[in-house]
Order: structure tokens, then sequence, then C-alpha cells
């Protein structure tokens, strides 16, 4: 079982546990107090960047039946989906930049490059995901309803098929995100209301319309006879985006370190374990400046869940004091490269396929899983 | 100055002193105009042309509506005109006497304001101006005068206001302003010059002092040029303040006036009691520079939930979320826990303390009402 009792886990008291609240409150108040007109200016440049990369992109594609255009605007493109997703549209819609009061840059006005409705994903993400931050049961982001990642999700024969569900989630991301508030398990079941199934289904369809008549029609049309190339480089340009945004996503809560917890756990949570379980429920990656800006900063996971609404351009220095402290608390800072971090996520979706008389270790003390009943993370820490 | 605003009108329109929502300010754009845009949207979607073109020209975005200083020619060493060229989007349709939103980034940070328009419609270079006063307490009004060079992008609202004069105006008009009170009038004046049709026009200004007066020489000019136009110029510092019993001394004829107002709370109120005591209340039109709520950066207040909508009584520890629930409002809502922005919502007057660190937001801000509460009197758009 995941962690149901998070001092235990953790073996830290209340008090302390109440402590390091106050310590991340901190954290907070000296990022808010300090935003100025430095943050705006990098958002600024970030979005003058992305567009011109966006328009620099769709121009050379009407070159896109000259190989060497197709490959150069197909690569501009793909970065300029890849910056608007996660640098622009993903931290804006978290309100990173609502400080600003700028109508332009702000979570309630921001539609992003992606089939997914960014009402839709506020629920889902914003909302559903980062409270209830890996919680079996509650987080749909555990798995996204397809995968079982932890041996707390019972396994089903249909989850023989893992390693084929997570290539084609892989290639096909942006329309699993599309899809993800509808809840599909809840449909399945029946608990979800008709109506506002029909609601986000009419909403998803009318953002669908537009985007695949963006990139699948109009655009290779515009380019006249050379509608097909340019419909594959928008393709591949999209398939680019989708690749690289799952890689950093799944490397976000899967990895070896990032723990689940149970619903049990949930009650009566304090800020303070709040804070406690994002730590100990995410995982970041080591990234330098260039990786961490393609990453939209999710390099910075734990700080990220800490702060979701802090500008991403400040989770480097946040990072810093985050390690400090938890070091001084003894809680783990799970990183790694990105390449160790996704094959320990791949290694754990394939392991997972198999029922758990396969297995050798137990869900109290999983290399994906853990518990209190498993031993705390210092005597985790001792054997891994 | 503060904003200028009746609390009438600023009510009845969401957008009003508050932060645009985006898309509203687009003005109808002739019909070819609205067809090539909706084509090229839908190459850009989910962004607008606009959005690219803004970065290549600042002024060639419709979508949130855009201005360039041009100048800032000082007044009185306490007030500046500010010159503005408006970008795309701008009808440059408004009447004498409205005001203009404006938003100015400092810091990073948008801040919105209204000021009267000084400049005179459908004239000139499509430029237009507003005079600002800075204010002792007022940082943004400081900023515009000594802040802002030329060539500052500015954000735009369209213009409002129904402090008007009708077309024809009426044959024996009042003025009666104090200090930044004469700017809407100024605008009139000017426009009544332009077209070289004053009628009778008496003009009560009070300033503090000679060199505080705003628009002296101007005024000295348009009264030789107009044999309709009297101007009363009240000097408070040596005359002592113009109270409104005295009214009839300067102008005796005043129960026979149209009367505009525009100048502090206090000499507003004393004006529309003596108004309406002598039963002219549709007689006289009133320009309030600002809202007056009660309690402003206090704890707690009265919380009114959309315009003329529901109101409730909140302490200061109370959230805005959990107060209207309590009222039986339906309000937006997510995490509660301030991380997710679902339950974000304008703020159409007042103030509002962030619950997590203190900060209070301002009208024209965009709150979380789950981490917010009252800090005096406040409005929010649901």
């Amino acid at each position: 079982m995941a962690v149901s009792d998070i001092h235990a886990f953790a073996h830290l008291t209340e008090e302390q546990i109440e402590e390091l609240g106050r310590e991340l409150d901190q954290v907070r108040r000296d990022v808010e107090a300090d935003r100025g007109e430095r943050d705006a200016a990098y958002i600024r440049r970030a979005i003058a960047l992305q567009r011109g990369l966006a328009a620099g992109g769709r121009i050379t594609l009407f070159a896109s039946a000259f190989p060497p255009a197709w490959v150069a605007g197909t690569t501009m493109l793909g970065l300029a989906k890849i910056i608007e997703n996660m640098e622009l549209g993903h931290n804006v819609i978290h309100g990173q930049w609502d400080w600003m009061n700028d109508p332009e840059i702000h979570s309630s006005t921001w539609e992003w490059d992606t089939a997914c409705p960014s009402e839709q994903w506020k629920h889902s993400h914003n909302y559903v995901h980062h409270k209830y931050t890996n919680v079996v049961g509650k987080d749909n982001d555990v798995g996204y309803g397809i995968l079982r990642i932890t041996r707390d999700q019972k396994w089903h024969p249909i989850n023989l098929g893992q390693p084929v569900y997570n290539a084609l989630l892989a290639t096909f991301f942006q329309w699993g995100v599309a899809m993800h508030d509808l809840e599909i398990e809840k449909i399945r079941k029946g608990t979800k209301d008709r109506r506002t199934t029909l609601r986000q289904l009419k909403q998803i369809g009318r953002k669908v319309a537009r985007q695949v008549g963006k990139d699948y029609v109009l655009f290779p049309l515009l380019t006249g006879p050379q509608f097909l190339s340019t419909l594959t480089a928008n393709a591949t340009a999209n398939l680019i985006r989708n690749l690289w945004s799952y890689t950093v996503i799944f490397c976000g809560h899967f990895p070896d370190g990032a723990e689940k917890f149970t619903e049990e756990h949930l009650e009566d949570e304090t800020q303070a374990e709040w804070y406690l379980r994002q730590m100990l429920g995410s995982a970041n990656f080591k990234a330098g400046k260039l990786m961490a800006f393609m990453s939209g900063n999710l390099c910075y996971q734990i700080e990220h869940h800490c702060f979701p609404d802090l500008p991403s351009n400040r989770y480097a220095e946040i990072a810093e004091r985050l390690q400090e402290i938890c070091a001084r608390y003894e809680i783990p800072y799970t990183t790694g490269s990105l390449a160790a971090q996704y094959l320990k996520t791949l290694r754990t979706i394939w392991k997972l396929s198999l029922p758990d008389r396969f297995l050798r270790a137990t869900s109290d003390a999983a290399p994906e899983t853990a518990s209190e009943r498993g031993g705390t993370v210092q005597q985790l820490r001792l054997v891994s | 100055m503060p904003a200028l605003a009746s609390l009438r009108h600023r009510l009845a329109t969401p957008a009003a002193g508050g932060l645009p929502p985006a898309h509203t300010n687009v003005a109808e754009p002739a019909e070819e105009v609205g067809l090539l845009r909706g084509l090229a949207s839908r190459i850009t979607t989910p962004l607008l042309p606009d959005d690219y073109l803004h970065l290549l020209n600042p002024l060639w975005s419709a979508r949130e509506l855009r201005g360039k200083v041009v100048e800032v020619r000082p007044e009185t060493e306490t007030a500046a005109t500010l010159v503005i060229k408006p970008g795309w989007g701008w009808t440059g349709r408004y009447q004498a006497g409205q005001y203009v939103g404006i938003g100015v980034q400092v810091e990073g940070r948008w801040h919105w304001r209204s000021y009267s328009l000084t400049s005179v419609p459908e004239h000139g270079d499509g430029t237009i101006s507003i005079t600002v006063k800075a204010m002792p307490e007022g940082f943004l009004s400081k900023h515009l005068i000594s802040g802002l060079a030329p060539g500052t992008v500015v954000r735009l609202a369209a213009p409002q206001g129904d402090f008007v004069l009708p077309d024809p105006p009426p044959e024996k008009v009042l003025f009666l302003t104090a200090g930044s009170g004469l700017t809407p009038v100024i605008g009139m004046l000017r426009m009544l010059h332009r077209r070289d049709s004053v009628p009778d026009v008496v003009l009560v200004h009070s300033a503090r002092n000679a060199s505080d007066a705003l628009f002296r020489q101007e005024l000295k000019q348009l009264v030789a040029a107009h044999d309709g136009l009297t101007v009363h110029e009240q000097l408070t510092d040596e005359m002592g303040l113009l109270t409104v019993e005295r009214l009839v001394d300067v102008v005796p004829d005043w129960t026979e006036r149209e009367t505009w107002a525009c100048g502090p709370p206090a000499m507003l109120d004393d004006a529309e009691k003596l108004w309406r005591t002598n039963h002219l209340t549709g007689r006289l039109h009133v320009e309030r520079f600002s809202l007056q709520l009660d309690g402003a950066g206090g704890e707690g207040g009265t919380v009114t939930f959309g315009a003329g909508g529901k109101t409730a009584e909140v302490d200061g520890a109370t959230t805005l979320l959990e107060a209207g629930e309590a009222a039986g409002v339906q309000l937006p809502f997510g995490c509660r826990m301030g991380i997710c922005q679902s339950c974000v919502v304008p703020l159409l007057a007042g103030s509002v303390r962030d619950l997590r660190n203190g900060t209070v937001h301002q009208e024209g801000d965009r709150i979380q009402t789950c981490i917010s509460a009252a800090a005096g009197d406040c409005v929010l758009g649901v």
C-alpha cells in the first residue's frame, strides 16, 4: 500500500512538518515580493521567441517540397509548439504570470496550441492533479486511467498491453491530454453527469476542429502543390511536441522515489502536509538552462508542485533553497538525469503490466511505491 | 488624480475602470476587415493575428487597445498632459467630457486608472490627450507625469461616461469645477471653441493658487475670444473656499443654468444638496473622480457579488468564496487553496486581501476568491 501516514514515512513530528511548512511559505513570500520588471521581460522575450519560431517555421514550410526547408521548417515549428505548450501555455494557465495584471498573459484568457481546451485543463490539471497529487483513486494522473504505475492499482489482464499503450500515448499525447478531463473511467462506471460530458465533448470538438483545420487543412492548402509535404511537416512537428512533452511529464511523478499516497492520508491534511506530499511525490531531472527552458522548467517538478503559481523562471533559485531544506529535514529530493529518470519510468510501466505474483517486491517496498510499512525514507535511502 | 467615473456608470459596465476582458475591447471592424480577420485567425488559432503583429509594431493590435505616448507636456508643477497616439481598434468616437481607461506597466505590473479626455473629438491628428495631476498618495499619477518617456506603450480602454453636453448645448450653462475637476470641462470648452458655438457659459473654477491652476492662459484666451464665456477663478489660498451658499453671489442666475460639476466629493455633495433643495436635481450633472468605498484597506466589509447582485457582510478572515456560498451565490471554484485559478473573478471596485501574504488587490485586478478576503467594501464581477 502507498503512504498513509506521512509523519511515520518521513520520520518527522507534527511540529517539524509545520515548521517545514512555514519555511516553504517564506520561500513563496520572498519570491512574490521580488517579482518585477525582469520577470515580465523574461516572459515577453519567451513569447516573442515562440511566436517568431512559429511564424518562421510556417513561412519556411511554403517551400516544404524542398527537403532542407522541410527539415528547418519542421524543426522551428516543433520547437515553437514545445515552448508554447510547456513554458508558455502550461505555466500561464497555472496563473504564474497573473501578477502582471496583463489580460493577454493571464490564466483566465490564455488558450494554448493543443487539442485540450484550457478550461478543462485547468480543472483536470491545476485543480485535481495539483491538489490531490499522487493520491491513488483521486489523482487521475496516476497512470492516466490506462496505465498501472503502482502496485496499489489492481492488476487486470488488460494491463498486459501496457508497453503498447504507453508507446501510443507518447505518440498521440495531445489527444490523450484532450480526453483527460472527460474522466472516461467515470463515464464507463456511469458516475458522471451526461450533460457535463456532452458539454465537454462539444468544447473539445470545437477546439479540435480549429487545431486540425489549421495544421492539416489550411496551412497545407496555402502552400498549394506542396500540400502533402506541408502536411507531413506539421504532423511531424506535432509528433515532436507530443514525444517531448510526454517524456517530461512522465518523468515528473513516475520515476522511482516519487511516492504515491492513499486517500486515508488526505483526511485533515494541513497545508504543511500538502507541501510534504508534493515534495515526496514529485521527481526532478537534471537540466541545463536550455533544457530547463524547453521543459517549461518542469525539470524542477518538485519546485513546481510546491509553488505551481510562481513564475517558472524562478524555479532554479527556489531549487537551491528546497534542496537545502530537504537536506536539513532529511527528506529525499528525487532527481537524476533525464535518461535515468525515463528508464526508471519505463521499467515500472513494463514491469507492472504483469500481475504482482510475478514480481519480487511488495507494494510497501517496491522501487516505484513504498510506504511507512516498508520503512521510513531514511531506511529506504540506506538500502537504495 | 484618481479615477474619473461615476459610480452608476462604473457598475453598469463590467470592463469600466477594471481590467478589460480580452476581446471585448475590439471595435466593430468594417465587414471586409472582419472577414479577413476571421480568416487570418483560422491560421493563427488559438491566437489572433494581432498577437503576432503587435510584436512588429506595438500599435498593430485590436485585441487590447494600445496607444503610444507621443508627448508629455507639463501644465503646472504637479500636472502634465499626455498626448497618446491610439493603435488599431480605436474608433476615435468619443464625446468631450468622457473618460478613458489607461493601463501602464510599472515594475512588470499593469496598473489601470481612468482619466478625462482633454482632446477634442474628431479633430486634429488622431491623437488623444489626458491631463493628469499628481496626487500626494498617488504613485501612478506621479509615474504618469514624470516617469513616462515619449514612445512608451500604454493600454487603453474604450472611452465612456455620461458627463457630456447635449448637442446642441443648452443656451445657459454653468460649469462648477475644482482642481483637476476642470479636465472634463476643458474638453467641452475646447470642443465648443472649435465649433465656434459657445453659448452663455459661466465657469466657476477653484484652485489653490495661481501656480496650481490648470489651463490658466488658455482660459484667458477663450474668454477673450468668446463673448458668451465668463470665468470666475477662485484661488482658495487667498480667497478662501467658495461655498455653495456663496454661489449665488458669483452666479446670480445659477438656477436658470444647466450645470456640470466636477471636483472633490465634499463639493459635489454640497452641490447635490443645494440643487435638490431647489428642486433642480435634473439640471445638475455630476462627475465623481473615484468610487468612495468604506474602509478601503481595512478588514472585512460589504461584498457585492456582481453589479447590483447579492451582498454579504463579512469579516477580514472569511474568504470571498465562503462568503458567496453562504449568501447563496454560485461562484466558480476548484482547489480552495489558491493553486488552480478556477475561481478567478475581476474585482470591479474596492479592495481585497490575499490571506496568504497580505497583498492588497485593488479594483481592476483579477482575484482568487478562495484565498482572498474583503479589505473594506468591494464589488466582484461574477
